[in-house]
């Protein structure tokens, strides 16, 4: 019948998705109004634990923003043709993710009304304030990027519109690994190894949510991905999660060598309840170990395996988030080092956080406003990766 | 010179006359609140001698509570500008008790991490949130070595007029710099039985805690920062 075509039922399939999408992002902002009627009082922060999920929600899309870029720089600057036809779809994913992080972020905010202070009051020495400049120039930057690629007229531009997209996004990701390496008196933080460290989290990252939304569409659109592009999309994932686990590894390493960290490693990695729990099930086995076997295994790493792969590449990312974030709050502040301490402000004691619907709310309307975005515009534009001929790869 | 020319003139004269007295008010207290007039000549700091703080006597943070309007409330999410620590050095067993608050640093790193400029440090020396400015993203708390802020959770009632306080933003201990303004002592040194907190300029020599922290030994908090804090203890 014709009201049961394929087609038909395709676009009606697309409008359900959206509206919930839309659902969930007016969600979060029912939350947002929530927040601001109340106070962070509904949240479950409070003054040990100042950043919680939302947190977490924004700079795993914006980690992510920065890494799926990757796939247009080994287009543009590397030059393979395979990567090349997909610099599009990664520039709006990153687009869309930039877009949703930045939006939680700012809703967070104590005074989100006041975000136009924050856009004309810049203190050249907060790296809050670098980043407010990364993150609006990576915007302009991957528009002007997609402009180049996707208007005949402007693609003699599209190299070096690729090139300053590439070399941006490592100031954006060194920018987001410093907000927590210039913390010189917390524990988890103040290290020079996080912003690489996050730049290579990047990778995994953007690389995971790549390959979803690439597998999502190809199988929308009834196409196989080719099996060539696929074995090398595949194998550069696990390279990438492979160098993220060596550099998570080489940071808890160097903590445990010295003395003074050691009674934090032990809480964030044996002793510390819930953040060892999700820092070994959540972020080693699987986010790392079992997507790894998914990938390399013989007989395995087809296209279904390697989406499930990323799936759990992705929730690694959020307990390794929650990990870093929550955890590194909720140990004691070392005010006096050498003593016992107590106070009435929980000095000494291990912070207590237990997220609130509120926030978890606010995270996902991020996400929801990622995937209107992407979605919306992959069915306006031509985003879809357009295969070329084998030889050519 | 015409008619028209003279009342122009006159004009101008009496506009310009207006507007500086109009703005020349503004200007003044604008250097006053940054406490520009004092630049160099004064610092000012706390000396706290923790032998005579009694464990268990709270006299400070009430004082503080009641002159900054705050709730007293100690429940995580509770603002607590200063507060009684206890402490126990686990290799000697020695205990000691001090009160903690903003350490009012010389190189404050939540004034460097404060992306619109709302953590300021005044020339006197005193480290201060502004307000207006502040957006409520709390990276000065993460910043914090002394755990000094708080962030207001919930909307205030009874404000005192002196201490404007507000919703979603962060703040600390002041000071009481509106004391301090009026040549008053900080409500906490006022109010310690012992006189355990001795404040003071620490840029006079001829001041008493000049004098002191020049004869008696005493420590800043967390001094391998290098951060200069402008809180003192003695006996630590």
């Amino acid at each position: 019948m014709h009201s049961h075509s394929p087609f038909l039922l395709k676009n009606r399939l697309f409008y359900i998705l959206t509206s919930i999408a839309a659902l969930i992002v007016l969600a979060g902002l029912y939350s947002v109004h929530l927040m601001e009627e109340h106070g962070h009082i509904i949240t479950g922060m409070n003054n040990q634990i100042v950043w919680g999920i939302p947190h977490v929600f924004a700079i795993f899309m914006i980690v992510a923003a920065s890494g799926v870029l990757n796939v247009s720089s080994i287009g543009s600057v590397f030059n393979k043709p395979a990567y090349k036809a997909r610099a599009p779809l990664a520039g709006l994913l990153s687009i869309a993710m930039l877009a949703g992080g930045l939006t939680v972020l700012m809703l967070d905010l104590g005074r989100p009304d006041r975000i136009i202070v924050a856009a004309t009051n810049f203190n050249l020495t907060s790296v809050f304030a670098w980043n407010v400049v990364l993150y609006s120039v990576m915007f302009a930057a991957v528009v002007a990027y997609l402009w180049t690629m996707m208007e005949a007229r402007m693609q003699p531009w599209s190299k070096q519109a690729g090139f300053v997209v590439f070399i941006w996004r490592f100031a954006l990701t060194t920018g987001t690994g410093v907000i927590f390496s210039f913390l010189v008196a917390r524990q988890a933080y103040g290290s020079a190894i996080l912003p690489p460290m996050f730049i290579v989290i990047s990778f995994a990252w953007g690389l995971a949510v790549f390959h979803i939304v690439q597998s999502a569409i190809y199988q929308w659109n009834s196409k196989t991905l080719d099996e060539y592009v696929q074995k090398r999309m595949k194998n550069l994932l696990g390279l990438f999660v492979v160098a993220a686990l060596y550099f998570v590894a080489v940071y808890h390493l160097t903590n445990l060598y010295f003395a003074r960290q050691v009674e934090f490693e032990h809480f964030i990695l044996a002793g510390g309840g819930i953040y060892p729990l999700l820092f070994w099930a959540g972020y080693v086995v699987l986010g790392n170990l079992l997507p790894l076997l998914l990938i390399y295994l013989p007989g395995w790493g087809k296209s279904q395996h390697v989406a499930v792969a990323s799936a759990m590449v992705i929730l690694g990312g959020f307990a390794f988030l929650y990990v870093f974030i929550i955890g590194g709050q909720a140990f004691p502040l070392s005010i006096f080092p050498g003593f016992e301490v107590k106070s009435s402000f929980g000095d000494g004691v291990i912070g207590l956080y237990s997220p609130s619907l509120p926030e978890v709310l606010l995270g996902f309307g991020g996400v929801g406003i990622a995937f209107l975005i992407t979605a919306v515009g992959i069915r306006v534009l031509n985003f879809v990766p357009r295969e070329l001929p084998k030889k050519a790869l | 010179m015409s008619e028209i020319n003279v009342q122009r003139r006159q004009f101008l004269k009496m506009s310009m006359g207006v507007a500086a007295v109009a703005i020349a008010p503004g200007v003044f207290l604008f250097d006053m609140a940054h406490g520009k007039a004092d630049a160099n000549k004064v610092r000012w700091g706390m000396l706290i001698e923790t032998a005579n703080c009694a464990e268990g006597c709270n006299d400070c943070v009430t004082a503080c509570n009641t002159e900054n309007g705050l709730s007293g409330g100690v429940s995580s999410t509770d603002s607590q500008w200063i507060r009684k620590i206890e402490i126990k050095d686990i290799s000697t067993g020695r205990e000691t008790s001090l009160p903690m608050m903003c350490q009012h640093c010389e190189h404050p790193p939540c004034v460097d991490v404060c992306p619109t400029g709302a953590s300021f440090k005044r020339a006197d020396g005193i480290v201060l949130v502004d307000k207006h400015l502040c957006i409520g993203c709390r990276y000065c708390i993460m910043a914090c070595p002394y755990k000094a802020r708080s962030f207001v959770h919930e909307p205030l009632q009874n404000q005192n007029p002196d201490v404007p306080r507000g919703k979603g933003t962060v703040e600390s201990c002041t000071m009481c710099v509106h004391r301090i303004d009026q040549g008053k002592q900080p409500a906490c040194a006022e109010a310690c039985p012992n006189k355990s907190i001795l404040f003071g300029n620490l840029n006079d020599p001829d001041s008493e805690i000049a004098t002191r922290i020049r004869t008696v030994a005493s420590a800043q908090v967390r001094a391998d920062l290098g951060l200069n804090p402008g809180v003192r203890y003695q006996g630590l």
